[in-house]
């Protein structure tokens, strides 16, 4: 039985840190990740961790000290949120490519401009092809077991993961959470047996050399290997993790699928509205259900063909815009899973809760209303439509 | 124990012959003489901006250099250095490393003194263990001569093209080493190829070996933007040195000390003649150019004269 606790999300992600103990963190402030560092920086203070914590002038320097670090062997951390992450991602690529698997805490925020500090996916999802595996959570508990089981995917396939919570929804505000004991996080991350390492002695290695065209693109199909392999073993992790702790995870959660006739994809803490949306529109005889995506790095491709091949018509929820004149990118990924699928239900895509826009019950309730539509008339109209916004 | 070239020479190179850089170039000879300043024994990890020392001496699958070399990106030598410094000291903590370790970074002039301006900055101000050298070539050589903020005063580069109207560079050289020595580390220095590579090589022993960041500032010519024959490079450096375009100092604690006075200090066209960047300057009319070049010159090595006390 795990340790009851209040905490915000913030706190419970730099709480899995401590208990993980890694060896080096690099991190710079920016709202809403800043608590992180902060909390972090306290243990580190106090001695409750050993960690080695960088203060850097920059994310790119975050990013950049954790890949010097992660190459010379160690666990190396950090968090950020918005134009940070914007700020790290040319060093994103280079974590990836060079096959380092740091992991990175994001409180996810909008991105200038108009500069504003609350919450969308654009961040994460403007750094979608970086290489990066994307875990997101709907809740506090869900961020803390993310992080928990993010060394453990990242190690094994040898490739860097960010672990999402959305920014100020889930990591302010306080919730119920179950903590895992200390001596059992220990035991299920385990020790980090690095690939390479520069600093050993007896087998110097050049890391980050030159590629011209007779080897770059081998890399890359490699590190497209480790992505596609990420998938079973998310799936694998999540489940020993729930032999653990009761609470188990895939690429993603299905809810009120099993006889549901429409529904919707979603991601992140919005999934906890669509779900209240779902329990009143269940109530009143509707047959909805929601697919939540927990990994949008690798792309549940099987997870989605599975879930929304039984439904007639179904909505994307795009925390973002990709502002391609035609889709958000959730959508855009759910479409071309789709497209070979054996049953092809009709879909359309909201763009929504952009820069921390409301998301309520009603406006979840409202998208399922326009689904009902496209499935009841077979016509899915335009299918790149905005929600709740003063046109 | 006084220093001998023949006994430096003996030591072990830790960049191989082989690379991919120019002949006349200053860059490898910078790397070579201060990574043999690392005590048989010791570890040196080198970290490497982008740029042509990176490229030509890291061509997959083979590498020039013998003990572990990290490359990330062309702004962030610093930031990626300190990340394996920080890594290092986490290790020996938790009892998982025991040999002593050196942490050498070498990036151009494009990526200290303009683009890694920030992250090498951090890198002194946090005081890493580590040192930094930047291969001064006063411009971005590996794109292909264009000007930086190390470029000097109306040098003809691909970016200040000497034209008809504008005649190369209109600022001046950014003074990189006294902005180390703003960050209040234990030893600053800059240094070239003279002589025996005495000053070089004892500078690069005590940057390598004082606790903290150090950083070391070498004059390291590019024959191609520079324009001078390959095999002129030491008499180039030369002339930087005894013209005083190119001082040799160090700042111990902030402390300032010459290291080398020119009894007969020579008028800068001596050092400005040898190079082709610099051959507009020498056009009937524009004499005024090396005027004012020897103005800020002497100058600058008035303040300096003055900061270490001479």
């Amino acid at each position: 039985m795990g340790i009851r606790e209040r905490l915000s999300g913030n706190e419970a992600t730099a709480y899995a840190m401590k208990q993980i103990n890694p060896d080096v963190m690099g991190a710079f402030p920016i709202t809403p990740s800043t608590e992180i560092p902060q909390y972090f920086a306290a243990y580190v203070d106090n001695g409750e961790v050993d960690t080695e914590f960088i203060a850097v002038e920059s994310e790119h320097s975050a990013m950049s000290t954790c890949i010097g670090a992660e190459a010379a062997g160690c666990r190396a951390i950090s968090a950020t949120s918005s134009c940070g992450l914007c700020y790290m991602t040319e060093m994103l690529y280079v974590a990836a490519s060079d096959r380092l698997p740091i992991t990175l805490a994001v409180s996810t925020r909008a991105l200038s401009g108009p500069i504003n500090i609350n919450n969308d996916h654009s961040d994460a999802m403007g750094v979608r092809d970086t290489g990066w595996i994307q875990l997101h959570a709907e809740t506090n508990q869900e961020m803390y077991d993310n992080y928990l089981q993010a060394m453990r995917i990242g190690e094994a396939v040898g490739l860097p993961i960010m672990v999402c919570q959305d920014g100020f929804i889930t990591s302010h505000a306080i919730e119920n959470i179950e903590l895992v004991e200390d001596d059992k996080v220990k035991a299920f991350v385990g020790e980090y047996k690095p690939v390479i390492n520069i600093m050993d002695k007896d087998h110097p290695v050049s890391v980050g050399p030159y590629a011209v065209p007779t080897y770059y693109m081998e890399a890359k199909r490699q590190q497209a290997q480790a992505m596609i392999d990420a998938k079973d073993v998310i799936r694998k992790v999540g489940k020993e993790f729930g032999e653990m702790t009761g609470r188990s995870y895939g690429l993603v959660e299905e809810y009120m699928m099993d006889d549901a006739e429409v529904a919707i994809v979603i991601m992140g803490s919005s999934a906890g509205t669509a779900k209240e949306a779902i329990q009143e529109l269940r109530a009143e005889g509707h047959k909805v259900g929601l697919i939540k995506i927990r990994a949008f790095r690798p792309f549940p491709k099987e997870e989605i063909i599975a879930g929304l091949s039984k439904v007639k018509a179904f909505a994307v929820m795009d925390k973002a815009d990709s502002f391609s004149a035609l889709c958000g990118p959730i959508y855009a990924d759910t479409c071309a899973a789709l497209y070979t699928a054996p049953t092809r239900p009709l879909g359309i895509n909201y763009i929504y809760g952009l820069g921390g826009r409301d998301v309520r019950v009603d406006s979840i309730k409202h998208v399922f209303a326009e689904v009902e539509k496209v499935a009841a008339t077979g016509e899915v109209g335009e299918t790149y439509r905005y929600l709740d916004v003063r046109e | 124990m006084s220093y001998n070239l023949k006994e430096n020479l003996l030591r072990e190179e830790r960049l191989a012959g082989g690379h991919r850089m120019c002949a006349g170039c200053g860059s490898p000879i910078a790397v070579r003489t201060v990574l043999r300043q690392v005590e048989p024994g010791d570890h040196a990890i080198v970290c490497n901006a982008t740029g042509c020392l990176e490229v030509s001496t890291s061509v997959y699958p083979y590498t020039s250099w013998k003990g572990s070399w990290i490359h990330n990106a062309f702004e962030n030598a610093g930031a990626t250095l300190s990340g394996v410094e920080t890594a290092y000291r986490a290790l020996k903590k938790r009892g998982k490393l025991d040999d002593t370790y050196k942490f050498i970074a070498f990036g151009g002039d494009g990526g200290t003194y303009d683009i890694g301006f920030q992250s090498l900055s951090g890198a002194m101000e946090r005081g890493h263990d580590l040192v930094y050298v930047c291969y001064d070539n006063e411009a971005y050589m590996n794109t292909g001569i264009q000007r930086s903020s190390s470029t000097p005063h109306f040098a003809d580069t691909t970016t200040t093209p000497a034209g008809k109207v504008i005649p190369g560079k209109l600022q001046q050289k950014k003074n990189l080493t006294k902005i180390m020595v703003a960050h209040n580390v234990p030893y600053v220095a800059q240094t070239t190829f003279i002589g025996n590579f005495k000053d070089i090589s004892e500078k690069a022993h005590k940057a390598i070996y004082t606790p903290g960041a150090a950083f070391l500032n070498v004059m390291a010519p590019c024959p191609r933007g520079w324009r001078y024959p390959t095999e002129k490079l030491m008499e180039v450096t030369k002339a930087a040195v005894e013209t005083c375009v190119w001082p040799l100092y160090e700042v111990i604690d902030g402390k300032y000390i010459l290291s080398y006075k020119p009894k007969n200090k020579l008028p800068v066209e001596e050092y400005l003649k040898m190079q082709g960047r610099f051959a507009h300057m020498f056009k009937p009319g524009n004499e005024w150019m090396i005027e004012e070049v020897q103005k800020e010159v002497d100058r600058n090595w008035e303040e300096l004269l003055q900061l270490c006390g001479e």
